[in-house]
Parts: structure tokens; sequence; C-alpha cells
């Protein structure tokens, strides 16, 4: 076996075994024979070791050989070949790539682990596997994608399972309605990553990674586009990754999406899904290159989330939501970080961050517990922090505007539901109307038999 | 090499013609109900049968000495490459509406009419020439409309969109007939407009959602699912209309698209928001046939097959649901997820399938499409893009609704049949299977594109269609991955 073959073999396991993980479960849960959790669990163990050993290997070969970027081709997914249409099914292992699967598969493993456990007995354990299985394939795929349709294949998967898992106490309205609002924003992103990738397929002829940088490896790629179609194709991917990573405008998602169990919030709002969008930005960094536009909007855009999500973590009252705003102010500052061209130390800061994340998640429910703890032993509550600079300085009805400010999250939610969300559902609901009267007037009588269907528990927010 | 010739289609179309009599007769449901399955499975065999016959031929054109051609003519009723795929399509649609209807439905089902209404689709499908067509596409109308009739519901709203589309028909192809490049753009024009009609276009399209509010749902989604009006455009316009004509029905149909997509949206049933939903995509569909390049083609009959199958499988998952619960709002939580999880996720697999998301049968069409689009214009390509955008959180919207946000509280088993199982796994398998390996479907598709396309070249004695038939110019862009 030559080492060619084996950088094959090995690669093809990366994505293997989560593949297998999803086919296994997906299949047992349609064909009505699910698997208990014991062997669930074995099972996502497997694979995940299965899939971090292979990444683990290839890395130890390339350190090894000095080798700095490891094709793995599949071939074409479908083609239609005088029309120069193919999908190509390509991963990709290079310094981008590496790390973040290495990283993603560790932080999976961990939390797998981990909800083994806290999901114990849970009637939707099977569920959260499922999802959590569709989880680890997407972000699997994604990190390794050397096409950025492949790319948009693992980002939808992670789209999905994150929204269906914000929803996974899908008994209460609360968190159905949250995994709703975080599906609406991912689809804006979807819809923007869709239209660039298509966009850069015409502009370029290419949707290949190496093939778009032309040449050099990541980070060291020149894309061959002009500045100004950078700028195009890089803002739709700067809208992607701001709804991915819940930037600017599309922050409101963020604590909404602490409503799914803390496993996946940890893991994938804390950790990884929240860090996807940068993640895209690193990956098609020698666009910003092109364009100082571009560049300076990603510093913009990233500082002003990280200077949002500062302010509105101090006045979160739920542990989760000061994380996840905490989170939000570190991707801020990882974007902003790419739009300077520091590229190296963006990776490094997400693997810090996402590592630190996690913990600090998986450890919330318990900090509860043992203040309380602490409390009961001092037998008082545990010293209140003195006031600050801030309280001393700053006049009241300054602090107080910066609070509500920051309470609600810079008025953003509200902003896209007065402006967005209310015009459009109004102009849909005028236009309902017209038809009514167009349907009663042509059958002369009352045309819809569906008025007579009266809900019996209305819907508390509406959602869109 | 000489094949033998087995009456596949004929038997397509004489089965379920001659099991309608036979099921008509019956007075026990449930033996009405079997009958009827049979048929449909043996109809599903027979076109699956002259699906393999063609593809074994190869894609050569049929053999005149046809039993059809024996007894209507030659080149009256034959498979091609845009049918061939259609018939077992169409089939399998009804075979599966027949599988999952719910013995407390069966007394109330018309199956009679649904066999008739079959072997009417078949013969459709199977036509080529446009009388042919026009007579068959007139009297597809009629099952619906008895059974509007015979339920006492309202029938006008139907009546009217469908005189004024069978009218349009015969008229416009009058005219093209005739000749004379005036005569021929007027009826071309009228042509359009019926087509326009049947398919729901923008304003045209309320008789859709009145025939989703009165007809059984089964019906409503055996009579649009299916496509007639795509397949009327392909075979009746695509090939004379001047590109100016293909144009207009493109924006129309993009406008469709838009708007169906936010109608789904803020739809309080369930019946009408999948009509919507259905609307949009068909809509998109029309987008790819109307612009009449090789890529764009070649998607439009991909979602065209993707759509048939995705939404059919949502339309019966929903007709199941509504079963055990009855008609359903859209402004409560029902939580039925629970009680139907095989249900919930047949609902969620064929929804995303419907919105071409990755993996499933739509992902490809939806790529190529797209893809096709933005060749057009790239404002078409987005367009599209933001209908889709629409529909997928209409989908999932519909999803909550309906299966989460409470516990359901009734004390009735409403756990799936072994029937509505095995619907549920045949298509599911069908879904993912198209999803996973695509490139058959695919070739055969932009087989087919071709073919519309070089007989549009033909047909229009190589004017500005020449430019777009069988593969592009170097210059041409080349989105290769």
């Amino acid at each position: 076996m030559n080492v060619d073959t084996l950088y094959s073999v090995l690669g093809l396991g990366t994505v293997a075994f989560p593949a297998l993980l999803l086919s296994v479960m997906g299949l047992t849960s349609l064909l009505g024979w699910p698997l208990g959790e014991r062997t669930t669990a074995r099972a996502t163990q497997g694979a995940v070791i299965g899939g971090l050993l292979t990444a683990i290997a290839i890395l130890a070969m390339m350190l090894a050989s000095g080798t700095r970027y490891v094709p793995i081709e599949l071939g074409n997914w479908e083609i239609a070949p005088t029309e120069h249409f193919h999908f190509h099914l390509k991963f990709v292992f290079d310094r981008l790539s590496v790390p973040f699967t290495i990283l993603s598969f560790v932080l999976v493993g961990t939390i797998g682990a981990f909800a083994n456990r806290y999901l114990h007995r849970e009637p939707g354990y099977r569920r959260f596997f499922l999802l959590y299985d569709v989880f680890l394939l997407g972000m699997i795929v994604a990190s390794l994608a050397g096409t950025i349709e492949t790319l948009f294949l693992g980002w939808e998967l992670v789209g999905l399972s994150s929204a269906l898992l914000v929803a996974y106490f899908h008994e209460r309205p609360a968190p159905v309605i949250n995994g709703q609002r975080v599906w609406s924003v991912y689809r804006v992103a979807d819809a923007a990553f869709l239209i660039a990738a298509v966009t850069l397929h015409h502009l370029t002829g290419e949707g290949n990674f190496a093939g778009l940088m032309d040449k050099g490896f990541w980070p060291e790629g020149v894309a061959e586009l002009s500045s100004r179609e950078a700028l195009f194709v890089g803002l739709l991917l700067l809208v992607a990754a701001a709804g991915k990573s819940a930037l600017i405008p599309f922050s409101g998602w963020l604590p909404r999406a602490m409503e799914g169990p803390t496993p996946s919030s940890a893991v994938f709002y804390g950790a990884l899904s929240v860090h996807l969008g940068t993640f895209l930005l690193l990956r098609v960094s020698p666009l910003l290159d092109l364009s100082s536009l571009l560049s300076a909007a990603v510093v913009i855009l990233g500082l002003a989330s990280a200077v949002l999500a500062a302010m509105a973590a101090r006045v979160q009252t739920d542990v989760k939501s000061a994380l996840a705003f905490a989170s939000l102010t570190q991707v801020g500052i990882i974007t902003a970080e790419i739009g300077f061209g520091l590229r190296y130390i963006a990776l490094l800061h997400i693997i810090g961050h996402a590592c630190l994340r996690t913990l600090q998640l998986v450890r919330a429910p318990t900090l509860l517990h043992d203040y309380h703890s602490l409390e009961n032993a001092l037998g008082e509550h545990l010293p209140q922090q003195q006031a600050g600079f801030w309280e001393r300085w700053v006049p009241d009805g300054v602090r107080l505007r910066y609070y509500r400010l920051a309470l609600e999250r810079g008025y953003l939610d509200a902003a896209i539901n007065e402006y967005v969300v209310r015009p459009f559902v109004a102009l849909f609901h005028w236009c309902d109307a017209l038809e009514r009267k167009w349907t009663d007037v042509l059958s002369g009588t009352p045309s819809r038999e569906s008025d007579h269907v009266p809900p019996t528990m209305p819907i508390g927010e509406e959602l869109t | 090499m000489s094949h033998v010739y087995v009456p596949w289609l004929e038997g397509a179309i004489l089965v379920p013609l001659l099991a309608a009599v036979w099921v008509r007769l019956l007075r026990n449901p449930d033996m009405a109900w079997w009958h009827s399955m049979i048929a449909c499975g043996l109809t599903l065999g027979c076109s699956v049968g002259s699906w393999a016959q063609f593809a074994a031929r190869d894609g050569v054109e049929a053999d005149r000495a046809t039993l059809a051609a024996r007894l209507v003519g030659d080149g009256v009723l034959e498979v091609d490459t845009l049918s061939a795929p259609l018939l077992p399509l169409s089939a399998l649609l009804y075979a599966l509406t027949v599988l999952a209807t719910l013995r407390t439905k069966v007394r109330r089902f018309p199956f009679a009419w649904l066999l008739v209404s079959e072997a009417i689709l078949l013969a459709t499908l199977s036509a080529k020439e446009p009388w042919i067509i026009i007579a068959l596409l007139a009297a597809g109308i009629v099952p619906p409309w008895v059974e509007l009739r015979s339920r006492s519901k309202p029938t006008r709203v139907f009546l009217v969109h469908m005189i004024l589309f069978v009218a349009l028909l015969v008229v416009g192809q009058g005219l093209a007939t005739i000749g004379g490049p005036s005569m021929t753009v007027v009826g071309v024009a009228l042509l359009m407009a019926a087509v326009l009609v049947r398919t729901g276009i923008v304003p045209a399209h309320c008789w859709m959602t009145d025939l989703f509010e009165h007809a059984s749902f089964g019906t409503a989604l055996l009579f649009v699912t299916p496509m007639v009006g795509a397949y009327a455009a392909a075979r009746l316009v695509l090939p004379i209309a001047p590109d100016w004509a293909l144009r207009a029905i493109l924006v129309l149909s993009l406008a469709t698209a838009l708007y169906a997509a936010g109608m789904a949206l803020v739809q309080h049933e369930a019946r009408r928001f999948f009509c919507y939903v259905f609307l949009s995509n068909s809509s998109l569909v029309f987008v790819g046939l109307e612009m009449a390049t090789p890529l764009g083609l070649t998607g439009a009959l991909c979602v065209w097959f993707s759509v048939g199958l995705s939404l059919v499988g949502f339309g019966l998952t929903l007709r199941s649901v509504e079963a055990r619960t009855g008609r359903l709002s859209l402004d409560e939580f029902h939580g039925l997820f629970e009680h139907i999880p095989k249900l919930s996720v047949l609902f969620l697999l064929t929804s995303l399938a419907s919105i071409g998301f990755p993996g499933t049968v739509g992902f490809v069409g939806a790529e190529m499409l797209v893809d096709g689009a933005i060749q057009v214009h790239p404002l078409v390509g987005i367009a599209i893009v933001i209908a889709s955008a629409l529909n997928g959180l209409a989908v999932l919207q519909a999803y909550f609704r309906v299966f989460t946000g409470t516990r359901h509280g009734g004390s009735i088993d409403l756990h799936s049949r072994i029937s509505e199982r095995i619907a549920v796994l045949v298509l599911t398998a069908l879904i993912i299977g198209g999803g996973l390996y695509p490139q058959p479907g695919v070739a055969s598709r932009y087989r087919a594109a071709t073919e519309l396309l070089s007989e549009r070249q033909v047909r229009l004695g190589g004017g500005t269609a020449t430019q777009h038939a069988g593969s592009q110019p170097a210059a041409h862009h080349s989105p290769a991955g």
C-alpha cells in the first residue's frame, strides 16, 4: 500500500465513520428496531474514536512527510458533461481542516459521553443521538470540504440538526418557537451561501477551493477574482457567516438556542456551530485579501458584534444565556481577527475558545448547585460585587439606557420583527383577504371551509 | 437486433380503466379498496415495464407496430425520453394514495373515479399528438368535478377555470394549426394562457386552493401533483413558442413561486398551506421549463420528478394526519409526534426533499435549476433561492405546529397502520436513494431536455433556439465544480 492509497483510506475513513453511524441510527429507527441506550452509546463512541484516530493518523503522516495539502477525490456525484456541470465531491486535509476536524471529533465525542448520562432514560434519548449524528456528519463534511458545494452540504446538515435540537423539548411551545426562529435565520444564511456558491461558479468556473485560490495552500492562496467580484461574493458569504455565527444583525437566535438540552447547547452553540461561520470566512479568506472594503466590513461586523454581546452578557439573568453572549463576544473578536488577516491566530482562538466554552456550559448546571452548597455551608449569601468604576462615574440615566439596550440585545430582534416580519405577514394577509373575496364572488357562496377549523390553543408568539 | 414487444403501455392504461368498471360494481368498500390496490399495483408494474422496455431499446423511438399503433394510429400513444420515468412516477403516486387510504375513509373515497383518472393521466403522459393531449387534458377534469358534485360542494370556481383552460387550449391549438405568422403568435399566446391556468399561475390559481378546500384530499392531490400543466407546456408550448413568450411565462412563474411561498407562511389551515407550497414548487418547475437552456430544462425536469415524489409524500402524510384528527388548524400546536413518530419523520423528510435539502432527491434538481437560472439572469437565480428559503420556513413551521409544541391528549390509538408504514418506507427509500445516487436520473432528464430543445429547434426552423440546443458555446459560462 503506497502513501497516496493510505491517505485515501484514512481520509475516507474520517468521513465514513460518522456517515456509517448516521446510517445505522437512521435505518434502525425507520425500520422500527431502535437501538438500546448502551448500543447507541457504544456505536457513537466507536464512530467518534474511529474518525478521530483516522484524522490524527493523517495529521501524523502530514507532519512526518511535510505535506501541507492532501486531497481526497470522490469523483462527481452528478454530471452533465456537455454543460460543464458537475457536483464535485472532494475532501481536503490542510492546515485549516485538520485542526477543525480533530476539534469537532474531540468536542462532539466528549459531549456524546456526557449526554449519554445526562439524557439517560429521557424519552427523546434516541432522537437526540440521531440529530447528534446528523450534526457530527455535517461538521466533518463542512470541515473537510474541498469544494464549496461539499461545504454547503455539511453546512445544511449542521443547520437542520441545530434547529431541531433547539426544539428538542418539543412538548412545550417555547423551544419549538425558538427552534423555528433559529431555522429562519439559518435559511437566510443558507440562501446567501447558495447564491454566493453559484455566483462563484459562474465567475471562476470552479467550486473547487484549490482552483479558486489558484496558487498556494491555505492560508496563502490567491483568489482569481477581481476586487469587485470578491466584494460581491464575499459580502454574500459574510451574510451566511453572520447567520451561522449569530453576528449582527442575527444575534437574537443565540440565547434562544439555549432552550435545547445542555449537551447540545454546549457543543453546538457554545463551541462548534457558532464557529462554523468564522470557519467559512477562514476557508475563503483569500477573497478578503482582494478587497479592503470587504476586509473592513468583516472587521466592523466582528467588532460591533463583540461589543453588543459583551454588553448583553452583563445583564443576563441565567448562566446559559450569559455564556452564550460571552461566546458571541469571542466569535466577534475572531471575526475581526480574520478581517485583519490574522488567520492562524483566529484558528487558534477558535480552538481554545471552543474547548473553554464547552467546559463552561457543561459545568453550568452543577455550578449553581455548588454555589448553593457553599452558601449553605457559610450560612449566608456569598458576598456581592462592590460598585465599580461605571457605577460611580456614569450617571444613572445613561446607565439605565445602556442597561435597556443590553437587555433588549440592541433591539435587533425587535427591529427585525417590526420592519421585516410584520410588513411581510401583513402584506400576505392582505393578499389572502383579496383571494377570499375573489373566490367568494366566483362561487357565489362563502368559499372557505377552512374558516370553520378554529384553533383550540392559540400560539403565544407569531412564528416566521 | 430485434426486441420482443410487450404492450406494457397499453396495459398501464387499460388495467385501471377496466378495473374502474369492476370496482364500480363492487358494493363492499373494503373489497373496492383491495381491488383498487391490486389494479394500481398492476398498473405500476406495467408502467415500470414500459420504462424498462424503453430503456432496453436505449431510447430508440417506439416500434410502430405496437398494439396502440394498431388501435389508434401511429405515434398517438408512445413512450419517449420525457414520459418514460413520468409514467411509473404517476402510477406510483396513485398506488401510494390508495395504499395510504385509511379504512375510516374507504367508504367515502371514490376509487372507481380514481382509477379512471389514472388511466386518463397515463394516456395523457404517453400522448404526443396535440389534439389527443388536449382531449385527454379535458377528460381529466371530469373525475374531480364529479366528486365535487357528488359531495354537494361548490364547483363554480373549479369549473370556470377549467372551462377557460380547455377553451384556450382548443382555440389556441386551432389557431396554431391553421398557420400564418399572426395566427400562430395568437395561438401560442392562448396556449400559454391555457397552461398558466392549468398550472395555477397567479392570478389564475384560485381554483387550486378551492379544489383543496372542497374535494377529498386524495383527489385534489392526484389532480395537481402529476403536473400535467407542465407536460402540456412541454408538448404544446415549448416547441413552438418564441423566446419572448417563454420569458413572459418565466417571469409570471417566478412571481407565482415567490407569492405562493409567502402565502404558505400565513395560512391557517393545513390543506391550503400544502396547496401553496405545492404551487410554489410547481412554479419553479415552470421557471426551469421556460428557460429553454439545456441546464435549466434538465433542472426543471429533475425538480418535476422530485417535487412529484416528495410533495405527494408530504400530502399523503398530511392526509393521514387529517384522517385521524380532522381538518388541521395551523394556528395551534397539535403535538402528534409521540403518537405518530413515523409519519412525522416522513413529513419532515418529504418537506425537506421538496425544498431541495442535500441528500434528498430534490437537491440535485434544485441545484441545477439555480445554476441554469443564473445563466439566464442572476436575479432569476436569486429569486429561486428566496422562494426556496421561504418554502423552507413554511414547511418546518408546519412540522412544528402539527407534530410538536404540546402533548396530544387523546386516548384513541393513532399509531400508523401497516399500509401507511409500507408507504413511508417506499417513499423514504426513493427520496434518500434518489438523493444519494442521482446520476441516472440526471442523465435521463438531460437527455429529455436536449430532445425537447432539438424539437424546438426544428419547429422554429433554427431561429433563436439554435444557440440553446445541444452543447453550450465555449464562451458561455461553465459551472464546473
